[in-house]
C-alpha cells in the first residue's frame, strides 16, 4: 500500500506533556528507589533511597491532584472513556497488521488521541493502578499514624505487598509502553509528539488550525 | 515530509522543571540531617545543666570521723551518728538483702535467694563465702553495713587492713606499732573521703560481676571507670562525665534499675511529664521523639529501643565472656589442674571452671523486651532437651510496652538434676566446694543442702542461656547502627525478630517471583514483537529506510 501524505496536528498540550514527563521522572525514581528498598541493589543507600522515595511519592500525590483537576476541567476525561468499538481491530493490527506494514486502523485525532486499546490501558493506569500505588504508598508512609487515623489492626505486610505488586505492574507497563512508542509510522514519531506536542498523521484527519497558530504565536515571543 | 516548527522553549521548560524536581529530592533529605542539635539532645542538655550540686559538708572535718577506728563497725557507727536513717534505709534495699522479691510459694528471687545464673551459678544462700567479696557489709551480712563500699573515694582492702591493724596494734614491738599507726592513717583517710558513689565505687562490683573484669554484662567493665565519649557518650570524661547515679536515680538508698523480673521503669515518662521520675530510661531526659522533626527515627521509638541503634556493639575495650561450659571442667595435665590463655589474653580453659569463650566488639542479639525478665530458680522445672533460658526477656510485638532491645546472651552448660529436672546449685568455694575437691557429687550435694532443695544424686549437664540488656556504652550519634543493618533481606541484625513487617527484610517472595515473571514476560513479548516487525519488514521499517 502507498503511504498517504502526512500532516502535523497539535495533539498534546504543554501541560499534558509536562505532566507526562514529570510522571515519567517520578515513576522511574520511585521504581529505582523502591526496588533498592526491597534490597535488589545498592545505589543511593537504604536511608537516602527511602527519603527520595517518600519525597517523590508525596510530590506525585500532590501533582496528581492537579492532573485530576486538569482532566476534568478540560474535558480531557472523555479521552479515557473505554469503548469496545474497534478494539478487536486494534488488537488484530498489533498482532498481525503491523507486520504487514498496514497503517494504524484508528489514527489519532485531536478529540480522540487514544485508540481503544490505549483508552483501556490508560484508564486502568490512571483510575486503578496509579491510585492504588498512591493510596498504598501513602498508607505505608503514614504507618505510624494508623491508630490516629482509625486504622488499627490493618496489616502493613498486606499494604506493602499490594504496593510491591503495583510496582511490578508499573514496570511491566513501562516496558510495553516504551516499546509501543516505537510503533508509530516512524520509530520516533510518538516520542517526538510527546516532546513537541505535534504528531504526524495521514492527511485527511481533521486538524484544528487555531491550535497550531496559537502555539507558534505564544512561544515565538 | 515536513519538519515541524516546534518551539524549543517548551522543551527547555519541561526539562528545567524535571531537573529541579530531581535535584530537590536528595537536597531535601540533607536538610533533616544537618540539624546541629536534635530536640532530644537539647532537652537532655537542659535537664543536666546544674551538674555541680553544692555540698554543705566536708567529711574530712567532721568531728565524728576524727578518731581511731579499730574495726569496721566503729566507722559505720560514726556514719549513723549523723545519718540516723541511712542504715535502716539501706537494709531495705536489694544491694543489702540480695533478695528481689518473694512469691506466694516462698520462691525467692535474688542472689541470696533461689535465683541462678550460668556463670558461678549460685551463692548457695550465702554458703559460698567467696561471693561476699561483693556484699556491702564488713564481712558478710552478720558484721553490718560497710558504708564506705559505696561512699569512700579512697577505698582500701578493709578486711586486710583491719586484720593487720588489730594484729600490729596489739604488738609490743615499736616498729609493728608504727605499722599499725600507718594502717590506721590509711583507714582514717578512707573513712573521711566521703561522697556520692562514683563510677569506681559501683564498678568495684558491677564492672567485675562474675568474678572478673567484664565477665558478665559486656556493657559494664573497668573501661567505664574513665571512658572517653566514644566509648560512652554519657560517662565520657571528655563529655558529660556522668556518674552511675546520674541515671540510676537514688531515693532513700534505693537505686533505680531492674530487679530480676521487676522492670527498671514501668512507663517511659520524661522529666517534663514528671520531674521526680527516675532518670533510668532514655525518654526521661531525651523525650520519646528525640530526633529532628520529620526524621524517620522518631517513628521507630514505638517499636525499637534507643539502645538498639545507639549501641552498635559492646565490650569495645575489655573482652566479655560469651560462653562457659562447666561440663568440661576437671581435666588434668600431668595429673595437675591447669589453665589455658586465649588470644584475647583471657583464660579460656581452667580445670576448676571448664571451657570459656570471650569476645570483644560484640554485636548484640535482639529481642522484644518490656522491661521484665523471666528468671529461673533452683526450684523451677526445666526441659533438658532444649536450651534452658535461665533468664529471658519478656515481651512481644503486640505488647505496647515492649521494644526491640539489644542483649548480650551468655551461653552455658551447667549441671542439672536428671530426676527432678531442675538446675543444680553446686558449692564452689570452701573446703567442700568444687574448686577444692573437683568432685561434682560432693559440691552438688553440699550446694543443694545449703539451698534447702532436694538433690536426687543423678546429674548431667544442660545447655543454658542468660541474657543481659545492653544499655551502657552508648556511642556518639555518628557511630549508630545504619538502617541497612536491619532493613536487609538476609542476615540482618533483626533477622530473628517476629511480629513486625520490616521493610527490606520482609519483601513478599511470592509476589517478587511472580512480578519478575511478569516483567520478563513483558520484555520477552516486546522483543519478539519487535523482531517480528524487523523480519517482516513491517510498520516503521520503511519510513526509517527512506
Amino acid at each position: 500500500m502507498t503511504p498517504s501524505k502526512m500532516v502535523n496536528i497539535y495533539l498534546y498540550t504543554r501541560y499534558e506533556r509536562f505532566w507526562h514527563w514529570l510522571q515519567t521522572a517520578f515513576i522511574l525514581l520511585l521504581l529505582v528507589t523502591g526496588f533498592e528498598i526491597t534490597g535488589l541493589f545498592t545505589l543511593f543507600g537504604f536511608e537516602t533511597a527511602v527519603e527520595i522515595h517518600n519525597f517523590v511519592g508525596l510530590a506525585w500525590l500532590i501533582a496528581f491532584a492537579f492532573f485530576v483537576f486538569w482532566v476534568f476541567t478540560t474535558g480531557e476525561w472523555k479521552q479515557y472513556i473505554p469503548t469496545s468499538k474497534k478494539i478487536v481491530t486494534v488488537v488484530r493490527y498489533y498482532a498481525y497488521g503491523i507486520f504487514r506494514g498496514e497503517p494504524h486502523p484508528v489514527p489519532k485525532r485531536r478529540d480522540a488521541k487514544h485508540n481503544p486499546l490505549q483508552r483501556l490501558v490508560y484508564l486502568t493506569l490512571a483510575a486503578v493502578l496509579l491510585p492504588v500505588q498512591m493510596i498504598t504508598g501513602f498508607l505505608y508512609w503514614g504507618y505510624n499514624s494508623w491508630p490516629a487515623w482509625g486504622l488499627d489492626g490493618w496489616s502493613l505486610s498486606l499494604i506493602a505487598t499490594i504496593h510491591l505488586a503495583g510496582a511490578f505492574a508499573l514496570l511491566s507497563f513501562l516496558i510495553v509502553h516504551v516499546y509501543m512508542i516505537t510503533t508509530g509510522h516512524t520509530i520516533t514519531a510518538h516520542t517526538r509528539a510527546m516532546i513537541t506536542g505535534w504528531e504526524e498523521v495521514a492527511e485527511g484527519t481533521p486538524v484544528e488550525e487555531w491550535e497550531k497558530a496559537h502555539e507558534r504565536k505564544y512561544c515565538d515571543t | 515530509m515536513k519538519k515541524t516548527n516546534w518551539p524549543s522553549c517548551t522543551r527547555i521548560l519541561i526539562f528545567g522543571l524535571l531537573l529541579a524536581a530531581i535535584a530537590a529530592s536528595p537536597g531535601w533529605a540533607a536538610v533533616a540531617d544537618e540539624d546541629p542539635m536534635a530536640p532530644g539532645r537539647k532537652l537532655a542538655r537542659q535537664a543536666v545543666k546544674a551538674l555541680e550540686t553544692g555540698a554543705t559538708i566536708d567529711h574530712g572535718k567532721h568531728t565524728a570521723l576524727q578518731k581511731e577506728f579499730a574495726d569496721g563497725q566503729a566507722i559505720t557507727a560514726a556514719c549513723i551518728s549523723c545519718h540516723s536513717e541511712a542504715a535502716d534505709q539501706f537494709k531495705q534495699t536489694i544491694h543489702w538483702s540480695w533478695i528481689g522479691s518473694t512469691d506466694a510459694n516462698g520462691k525467692q528471687l535474688g542472689k541470696a535467694g533461689d535465683s541462678l545464673n550460668n556463670f558461678c551459678i549460685s551463692t548457695n544462700k550465702g554458703a559460698d563465702k567467696s561471693c561476699n567479696a561483693c556484699h556491702p557489709g564488713w564481712d558478710g551480712k552478720a558484721e553490718g553495713i560497710n558504708c564506705l563500699t559505696c561512699h569512700s573515694r579512697k577505698p582500701i582492702n578493709w578486711s586486710e587492713a583491719f586484720e593487720d591493724y588489730q594484729a600490729f596494734a596489739a604488738s609490743d614491738d615499736p616498729s609493728e606499732k608504727e605499722i599499725a599507726t600507718e594502717i590506721q592513717a590509711e583507714i582514717q583517710t578512707a573513712a573521711r573521703s566521703i561522697g556520692r558513689p562514683t563510677r569506681a565505687n559501683c564498678g568495684e562490683c558491677h564492672f567485675k560481676g562474675g568474678g572478673g573484669d567484664g565477665v558478665k554484662h559486656g556493657d559494664l567493665d573497668t573501661s567505664l571507670a574513665k571512658p572517653n565519649k566514644k566509648l560512652d557518650v554519657h560517662m565520657g570524661v571528655d563529655g558529660q562525665n556522668f556518674d552511675c547515679t546520674r541515671c540510676h536515680t537514688t531515693v532513700r538508698h534505693h537505686v533505680a534499675g531492674r530487679i530480676y523480673s521487676k522492670p527498671a521503669a514501668t512507663d517511659r515518662k520524661s522529666l517534663i511529664e514528671d520531674d521526680l521520675t527516675p532518670k533510668i530510661t532514655c525518654v526521661s531526659c531525651h523525650s520519646s521523639t528525640p530526633h529532628a522533626a520529620g526524621h524517620k527515627a522518631n517513628d521507630h521509638t514505638d517499636k525499637v529501643a534507643c539502645q538498639s541503634c545507639h549501641i552498635p556493639d559492646f565490650a569495645r575495650v575489655v573482652p566479655t565472656k560469651m560462653s562457659w561450659d562447666w561440663s568440661r571442667a576437671g581435666k588434668l595435665k600431668n595429673g595437675k589442674p591447669y589453665k589455658v590463655k586465649g588470644p584475647l589474653g583471657t583464660i579460656d580453659y581452667m580445670t576448676i571452671k571448664g571451657q570459656m569463650t570471650w569476645a570483644k566488639n560484640v554485636k548484640p542479639e535482639y529481642a522484644w523486651f518490656n522491661g521484665s525478665m523471666t528468671t529461673l530458680t533452683v526450684k523451677d522445672p526445666i526441659d533438658p532437651t532444649t536450651v534452658v533460658p535461665v533468664t529471658a526477656p519478656v515481651g512481644n510485638a503486640t505488647d505496647p510496652n515492649a521494644r526491640i532491645y539489644p542483649f548480650k546472651v551468655h551461653r552455658g552448660k551447667q549441671p542439672y538434676d536428671k530426676v527432678h529436672k531442675t538446675l543444680l546449685a553446686p558449692l564452689l568455694s570452701g573446703k567442700d566446694g568444687y574448686w577444692s575437691t573437683r568432685d561434682w557429687q560432693r559440691a552438688l550435694t553440699k550446694g543443694q543442702q545449703a539451698m534447702q532443695v532436694p538433690y536426687s544424686g543423678e546429674f548431667d549437664f544442660v545447655a543454658t542461656s542468660y541474657v543481659f540488656p545492653t544499655t551502657h556504652m552508648v556511642t556518639p550519634k555518628d557511630n549508630t547502627v545504619a538502617c541497612i543493618e536491619c532493613h536487609v533481606s538476609a542476615n540482618g541484625r533483626l533477622a530473628a525478630i517476629e511480629g513486625v513487617y520490616l521493610p527490606g527484610r520482609d519483601t513478599n517472595k511470592t509476589v517478587t517471583f511472580l512480578g519478575w515473571i511478569a516483567v520478563l514476560g513483558s520484555l520477552a513479548g516486546v522483543c519478539f514483537h519487535g523482531l517480528g516487525r524487523l523480519i517482516t519488514n513491517g510498520n516503521g521499517k520503511k519510513e526509517r529506510a527512506s
